[in-house]
């Protein structure tokens, strides 16, 4: 190889040595040309043109071919060429000259088009400044880089999509009965049929109420909260008549739900499109490939001394790590029969032991709950003990969700997988351990709620036990994020203070092992997941829920500012911020299609009570849907009958199947496309080095036997006869 | 809107404007940062285009650029003369391509030159070394650089002459999930 490389061996002193190379068009694009060079000495910086492609025509050294003015309308934008600012001036003006010869009709489309751009920037700059946090999420991006970034610009968008929920919530379900009260409508209220299902004993708190009794109301949700806008059971409401038409409460509850899940699940897969393209496109087969960490590892932004240190070790962990995975993978591949046998026994025997670790954390939880149902409908006796009772399937919950992650990264290391593939796995486990407890509470609630002491029930409920089912299970999912919210909030005062307080201060070994509090992405992105599942799973029932919840992010972004910038040390295993949108994103997900399945269940299946909320009329509250349809024109009603037809549905499902076939033969046979236009490049980058080679050895050539064609000529002509050996002369090889 | 400055003429600030991903306000705000790196040397009167270059020893010391282990590169590739000595409008240009609004494309020009330490429009292996050395502070043992140099050129080398030509380093780069994310300085 390394004759046919000598010819890109450049001495660094001088010039290139082949000036053949220099006047290649793909050399043109970046050619360094500095004062000594040839060109004249102009003062220009190098690169004249970057990879246009086929939209510009390449200037010739040699030749004076001169640039075609293109149509303005496939011109690239002037801010995109990578020339320097004087260049791109002249451009400008070049431009402009150039209009000024088009028609006054092109002309004033190209100012238009010109201020239309300019209004839209102005527009954007205006909205950035409006951003929520801008300035302190620019601080943390400066001193722990982009990684922790993407957590608290993930925390950002949860505000705002619990912020929009909520504006949901209330302008479409709350508003028309506060507006009702005011303006001149007419609200009928759901009547009571005398029946014994329809009986709701009031819960409000008569006599002499001692204080505390406000505190457990207060965070239990019962008492004075329970007839409130807060819970479901206060929509009593069947219709409002305005005078000029009828708005059904009911309709509009559903509609809702239904509406801000759809909402959710468009924005989230909105955000998440550009990371999952960016996924699709590349074919990588490794965990993150070593130029991505050289050329795009470092950040930037970085401005803070401190964590331009953490961050140079981190990426030298990183890059132990993955010569380490090398190493691992090598030893995988040579693995004999029988250790294999070894380790698929291993890896079955703690799988197995994970899934009963699984199963008796759900059957606590389901006990739990069942005791803690028990324990309200008896007499309450001591404020503590009935708190503790109340908030029961909470604690057990959290403590499940505590211990767990701890025994998975235990369990892991003895399966033997390699680094890259171990988080993952791990974080898989979690994920699902989260977000199924709350499955679990709500199933462990159902069985409770359906149950009676006869075989069937008379309401489909137990309407003794549980008169307003709906606001009982809104107040479990109420207190299930107050007590997250506690716990995050104890958590950082109780124990991370504490524990910088004593690394700092402490010089003892305990100090010195336990270390500084690491701020851990995943573990604090499945918890703000987990209290989104909540809150939507729980607006259904209690439809302020939003509204406390945006509260609760917004209070703990501050909290995790404080704890970030105070106590935490970055993570030695950094998060990269490109896998990890698409990470958030990803669980965010999960968590929304965990929270449809109990919401649909709820919807269609169960009985809704009889008593409360604006569904008394209907066994069922998706019942309201038909009902309404039903009372449409007839050639809306046949229409919409059509849709939610069995035929058109499986006529679509076979359409969407067949449309995602054919993306995915076509994704297949781009991929084969580029991996032969890959081969074909490196062909060509061989034959050209071949040719320029041969070029090179035939000027030679040509050069030597002119040389000794003169010299002979000119010995010829020497009287002495003395043979003059001129020394070869600078031959046009140097330029 | 508001008082009327005089630093630049409309039309300069305009042109800026067109060249550059900057909006007015934030071109005047980098004129101000410009002014204050050194304040006796750099007019508040542009608007006759005056010719003053800072030295690299004064942008290099800027608190964006101070912790950047290839500032001094960054500031060499957008210097007219290769030595670091920016005028104003290389300056802004520097900010522009590093902001965030710059496509793909463009940075990965600058890139190219930023990693090219012998500006022979190669990344051989000696500037992948001196990139992985400056990025790690030389905390890695010889073998461990020439392997990961020789893993990166087996990965990115597309034509086979174990240097990444430009074509194979923006073929590279278009791979590379982080690349948009980190190549961005806010100022």
């Amino acid at each position: 190889m390394d004759s046919v490389d000598s010819v890109f061996y450049s001495d660094h002193s001088g010039p290139s040595s082949n000036p053949l190379l220099d006047q290649l068009p793909s050399y043109q694009s970046l050619l360094y040309r500095r004062k000594s060079s040839t060109s004249g000495g102009t003062k220009r910086r190098g690169s004249s043109r970057g990879r246009l492609g086929s939209s510009s025509s390449w200037r010739w050294k040699g030749d004076k071919v001169e640039e075609r003015p293109k149509a303005p309308s496939l011109q690239r934008p002037i801010r995109e060429l990578p020339k320097t600012m004087e260049e791109k001036r002249r451009d400008r003006e070049q431009r402009m000259e150039q209009d000024k010869d088009l028609s006054s009709w092109k002309q004033w489309r190209q100012n238009t088009r010109r201020t239309l751009k300019r209004l839209k920037e102005d527009s954007v700059e205006m909205l950035r400044a409006l951003e929520l946090w801008r300035g302190d999420i620019h601080v943390i991006e400066g001193m722990f880089g982009t990684g922790i970034l993407s957590y608290f610009s993930f925390l950002r968008f949860l505000v705002l999509l619990n912020f929009v929920i909520f504006l949901l919530m209330f302008g479409f379900v709350m508003l028309p009965i506060i507006i009702a009260t005011h303006a001149s409508g007419n609200i009928t209220f759901n009547r009571s049929d005398g029946s014994e299902c329809s009986n709701y004993p009031s819960t409000s708190r008569r006599g002499l109420v001692v204080f505390h009794q406000y505190i457990t109301d207060l965070l239990s949700g019962t008492g004075f909260l329970e007839e409130t806008y807060l819970f479901y059971g206060y929509y009593k409401v069947e219709a409002i008549r305005f005078p000029r038409f009828t708005y059904s409460i009911p309709l509009a509850y559903v509609l809702v739900t239904v509406a801000y899940l759809l909402l959710s699940l468009i924005w989230i897969v909105k955000r998440s499109a550009a990371g999952f393209k960016r996924n699709l496109v590349q074919d990588e087969d490794r965990f993150q490939s070593f130029c991505n960490k050289i050329f795009a590892g470092w950040d930037f932004c970085i401005t803070n001394e401190n964590a331009a240190r953490l961050k140079r070790s981190s990426l030298l962990y990183e890059l132990k790590t993955d010569l380490e995975e090398e190493r691992i993978k090598q030893k995988i591949a040579g693995r004999t029969r029988r250790e294999k046998c070894r380790i698929y026994l291993l890896r079955l025997v703690l799988n197995v032991f994970v899934v009963a670790v699984l199963a008796t954390c759900f059957y606590c939880i389901y006990r739990a709950t069942i005791h803690s149902q028990q324990s309200q409908m008896q007499r309450p006796t001591n404020f503590i003990l009935d708190l503790i009772y109340e908030y029961l399937p909470s604690i057990v919950i959290t403590l499940a969700n505590f211990i767990t992650p701890l025994m998975f990264s235990l369990i892991i290391q003895f399966e033997d997988y390699s680094p890259a593939f171990e988080i993952r796995f791990t974080l898989l486990r979690c994920v699902f351990m989260r977000l199924a407890s709350i499955g679990v509470l709500l199933f462990s609630l159902w069985s409770q709620i359906t149950s009676c002491e006869g075989s069937k029930c008379q309401c489909g409920y137990n309407h003794t036990l549980y008169p307003c089912w709906e606001t009982h299970v809104g107040q479990e999912m109420y207190k299930l994020m107050i007590f997250d919210f506690i716990i995050i909030g104890a958590a950082t005062v109780l124990v991370e203070f504490p524990r910088k307080l004593i690394v700092t201060h402490c010089d003892c070994g305990l100090a010195k092992w336990w270390g500084q509090q690491e701020f851990a992405i995943p573990q604090n992105v499945l918890e703000i997941v987990y209290g989104q599942t909540i809150c939507w799973i729980g607006t259904f029932y209690c439809p302020l829920l939003p509204a406390i919840s945006t509260i609760k992010y917004f209070i703990v972004f501050y909290i995790k500012k404080m704890t970030l910038v105070n106590n935490c040390r970055p993570a030695t295993r950094p998060f990269r911020a490109s896998s990890s949108n698409f990470f958030f994103l990803a669980v965010l997900l999960i968590g929304l299609a965990l929270a449809c399945v109990p919401l649909a269940v709820s919807i269609a299946e169960i009985d809704c009570s009889q008593a409360c909320g604006p569904f008394v009329n209907y066994t069922k509250s998706w019942e309201v849907v038909p009902h309404t349809v039903s009372q449409l024109p007839n050639g809306l009603q046949g229409f919409l009958r059509a849709i939610s037809s069995e035929p058109f549905a499986v006529t679509f499902f076979v359409i969407t199947c067949l449309a995602m076939f054919y993306v995915i033969a076509l994704a297949g046979a781009h991929k084969r496309v580029v991996n032969q236009l890959r081969e074909q490049l490196a062909m060509e980058g061989r034959d050209k080095r071949f040719l320029i080679q041969k070029l090179c050895q035939a000027q030679r050539s040509l050069q030597v036997h002119s040389r000794s064609a003169r010299e002979s000529a000119q010995n010829y002509s020497d009287p002495g006869g003395v043979f003059l050996v001129r020394p070869p002369s600078d031959s046009a090889t140097h330029a | 809107m508001g008082n009327k400055q005089t630093i630049f003429t409309d039309e300069q600030l305009d042109a800026y404007q067109d060249c550059t991903f900057f909006t007015r306000k934030e071109i005047l705000r980098l004129h101000g940062r410009y002014h204050e790196l050194a304040p006796h040397l750099v007019p508040m009167d542009y608007t006759n285009d005056p010719d003053v270059k800072l030295p690299l020893a004064l942008i290099v010391n800027m608190p964006e650029l101070k912790e950047n282990p290839f500032r001094n590169r960054i500031v060499e590739s957008f210097s007219e003369d290769g030595q670091g000595n920016l005028s104003f409008n290389d300056f802004v240009d520097m900010f522009s391509v590093l902001s965030e609004m710059a496509p793909r494309e463009l940075k990965a020009i600058y890139a190219f030159k930023i990693y090219d330490f012998n500006t022979d429009n190669f990344i051989c292996k000696e500037d992948l070394e001196k990139t992985l050395n400056k990025l790690t502070r030389e905390e890695l043992t010889p073998e461990e650089v020439n392997l990961v140099c020789e893993k990166a050129i087996e990965e990115a080398d597309l034509d086979g002459d174990s240097k990444l030509s430009f074509a194979d380093f923006e073929n590279m780069i278009s791979r590379a999930p982080d690349f948009l994310s980190t190549f961005h300085i806010r100022i």
